[in-house]
């Protein structure tokens, strides 16, 4: 069957009326969780992934589609009404966004961003749906030394191109990696760093992890700032509607902020948001209003956006044809994945079609879901963002527990969420990245066993790493990617990296 | 430490100790990879390549950036920390180690409604015999949506049974 047929029949099966139900539930699930303040969508699901474990594999990638698209809209409207950046992906939305909130516009701000992320979401899938059989067709020719240096290119990319630091990166990312080496060794069946605890005989598992490091690490960051003043949201004056000049000057910028974004996101370089400010860039520079940004341009909400939009759909392009997450939202929801037994990869698009095109599928049913949805619910997101306080991030805490405990009702791996909870609170404190811990996590035994087939073939010989041209050059660019940051720092200009650092996801 | 006396010209001299305790906690990660995997040393095989071979890889990476580390301690390139309150931090940990203690012994509500009351004082909510109670009905009907409706496994105590 050809691309298009399968793509059909995902949206027939994505259309039933059951299925519809628990987009519906992911959808509304996701928005919620999503527009709590500290909360990006990598956490919304990682939280959430264990309430799609009773369903049918096709209605929780369903469902699970809704609840990825459901925490990203979740996360702009946080940053336009709450000022929150440094807070998942949205941290250029929150320029503008939370301007024109301020000067009583921000329904059109809500507006223009669900929409962008509608139309770029719908742009990006379809990409997506068209480009992915022809990189699983390349990937067919890579054989394990190429996997392991696109592996370590994306370790590079995700750990220490962009942030503040080269040394925190790195350390973060192989603290993931270390943590990755628990458990039975996929190889040979050993046990290594179990210690005789049974509970770790199945390696950590990476939502409990990413709750621990994102959702309680950041509660116990906020509650040890003390009352610090607390965050103004701004009301929606006025109508929700954007004007007819709105409108005009909105969407030429969602169409460019998906051209910009989706191929970032396309290639391993994704964790950095590198696109969200390609494109406010682009939108400042081609504006007719260029006085405005910086006191509530449209365009730059709208742009970034969908910038943001496409290049999280981008990264379920090497997501899904080669099996490499390139964020930790993408390493979440190949956790997912492989809850379910499936490894995504070339592999997957030929033994199981139905199902990666059925949950291609469902994200255009979410996408288009989410539009309907939230602009008539927006004043209910807005009342959650009122809760006070201690109510509020008392709540995040028992979600935070019940998806662990619903994945596992066990105490070892509450303990777990403790322990890495206060790891994470005590790496927020000195500054280290979170992301980088959580992709080394999912990807660490990955790359290990690409790494040790390829000297397995090479009977141990290291430089068979860099004799096949496409591993050579793709080691070449991580090489660069580690080093030029280092240079660019050095010369006191890192400012700009580290503007571009990866908050999250 | 003494960090806190002579804060004047020789407070760039000094290095960070905090830095260097992150230092050593990497060494120490790194020298528990490298003991536990000694006894898959030999496991190799023909390419020489076992299952110890990345273990020591990445505790070798672990030192090098533990070094790292020393030397961004002495010349005190960690950023400056933010005044961190720990009593906040204390009771959202105690909600916590409550819920773990609690989760067998009296079911998914109390646990989880006892985690809301004590983290919620850590933000500022210090009525506990309000917070607690109305924790434990708001888990109640939480328990009562997620493992009735949507069959997750959560652990039912005594008020689980009361409405099942």
């Amino acid at each position: 069957m050809s691309t298009f047929e399968f793509l059909l029949q995902g949206l027939v099966s994505a259309m039933e009326p059951m299925n519809l139900f628990y987009a519906l539930i992911g959808v509304t699930l996701g928005t919620m969780v999503g527009v709590l303040p500290g909360i990006g969508p990598a956490t919304t699901v990682a939280l959430l992934l264990p309430v799609t474990y009773q369903l049918d594999a096709t209605g929780s990638l369903i469902m699970f589609a809704g609840i990825y698209y459901g925490g990203m809209y979740g996360g702009s409207t946080t940053s336009i009404l709450l000022n929150t950046p440094g807070e998942s992906a949205s941290i250029v939305t929150a320029l503008e966004g939370n301007k024109m909130a301020r000067a009583g516009r921000g329904g059109p701000a809500l507006a223009t961003a669900a929409i962008g992320s509608f139309v770029a979401g719908l742009i990006a899938t379809l990409a997506l749906a068209f480009i992915a059989p022809y990189i699983v067709k390349l990937a067919l020719v890579f054989g394990p030394r190429e996997y392991f240096a696109l592996m370590v290119l994306a370790f590079v990319t995700v750990s220490s191109a962009f942030g503040n630091s080269t040394l925190r990166g790195l350390t973060s990312l192989f603290i993931g990696l270390a943590l990755s080496l628990v458990g039975i060794d996929q190889l040979t069946g050993q046990n290594r760093l179990s210690f005789g605890v049974p509970d770790l005989l199945d390696g950590i598992e990476v939502t409990t992890m990413a709750v621990a490091m994102f959702a309680i690490g950041e509660t116990l960051y906020i509650a040890a700032q003390g009352e610090a003043a607390p965050d103004k949201i701004e009301a929606i004056k006025g109508s929700v509607w954007m004007t007819a000049q709105d409108w005009g000057r909105s969407w030429k910028a969602w169409l460019r902020g998906t051209v910009i974004g989706f191929p970032i996101g396309a290639m391993p370089a994704g964790g950095a948001e590198i696109g969200t400010f390609l494109s406010y860039a682009t939108e400042k520079r081609l504006s007719k209003h260029p006085e405005e940004f910086g006191n509530g341009a449209i365009e730059g909400v709208a742009g970034p956006e969908a910038a943001n939009n496409a290049s999280a759909a981008g990264t379920l392009v090497p997501l899904l044809t080669l099996g490499l997450p390139t964020s930790a939202t993408a390493a979440i929801m190949l956790a997912g994945f492989q809850q379910y037994g499936l490894q995504p990869g070339p592999l997957l698009f030929a033994t199981n079609p139905q199902l990666v095109w059925g949950l291609i599928a469902s994200l255009l049913i979410a996408n288009l879901m989410l539009l309907v949805l939230n602009l008539p619910l927006v004043g209910l997101w807005v009342k959650l963002l009122t809760i006070p306080k201690p109510w509020l991030y008392a709540g995040i805490l028992v979600f935070a527990t019940l998806g662990t405990i619903g994945a596992n009702p066990s105490v070892f791996e509450l303990g777990m969420l403790l322990v890495f909870g206060l790891v994470a609170y005590i790496m927020r404190v000195f500054d280290y990245p979170i992301a980088p811990v959580i992709v080394g996590l999912i990807l660490g035994p990955l790359a290990e066993q690409q790494l040790r087939r390829a000297l397995a073939i090479s009977q141990g010989d290291v430089t068979v790493l860099f004799t096949s041209p496409i591993a050579a050059v793709l080691l070449s660019v991580a090489a660069l990617a580690l080093i030029l940051p280092l240079v660019l720092r050095a010369r006191g200009r890192g400012d700009a990296l580290s503007q571009m650092a990866a908050s999250e996801d | 430490m003494s960090l806190d006396n002579n804060k004047t010209s020789t407070e760039q001299r000094r290095p960070d100790w905090a830095a260097l305790v992150i230092a050593a906690i990497l060494v120490a990660v790194a020298a528990v990879i490298f003991l536990d995997v000694d006894r898959l040393r030999d496991m190799g095989g023909y390419s020489q390549v076992g299952p110890a071979t990345v273990p020591n890889w990445i505790a070798f990476a672990l030192i090098g950036l533990a070094i790292w580390t020393v030397f961004a301690a002495f010349r005190r390139d960690f950023p400056v920390r933010e005044k961190q309150e720990f009593g906040p931090v204390a009771w959202v940990v105690a909600g916590l180690l409550a819920q773990m203690i609690l989760i067998r012994i009296a079911g998914f509500s109390i646990a989880t409604g006892t985690l809301f009351g004590l983290a919620a004082a850590g933000f500022g909510a210090r009525r506990l015999w309000i917070s607690i109670p109305v924790g434990i009905v708001v888990c109640l009907a939480i328990w009562w949506l997620f493992a009735g409706v949507l069959q997750l496994s959560l652990p039912a105590g005594p008020l689980e049974h009361l409405i099942q």
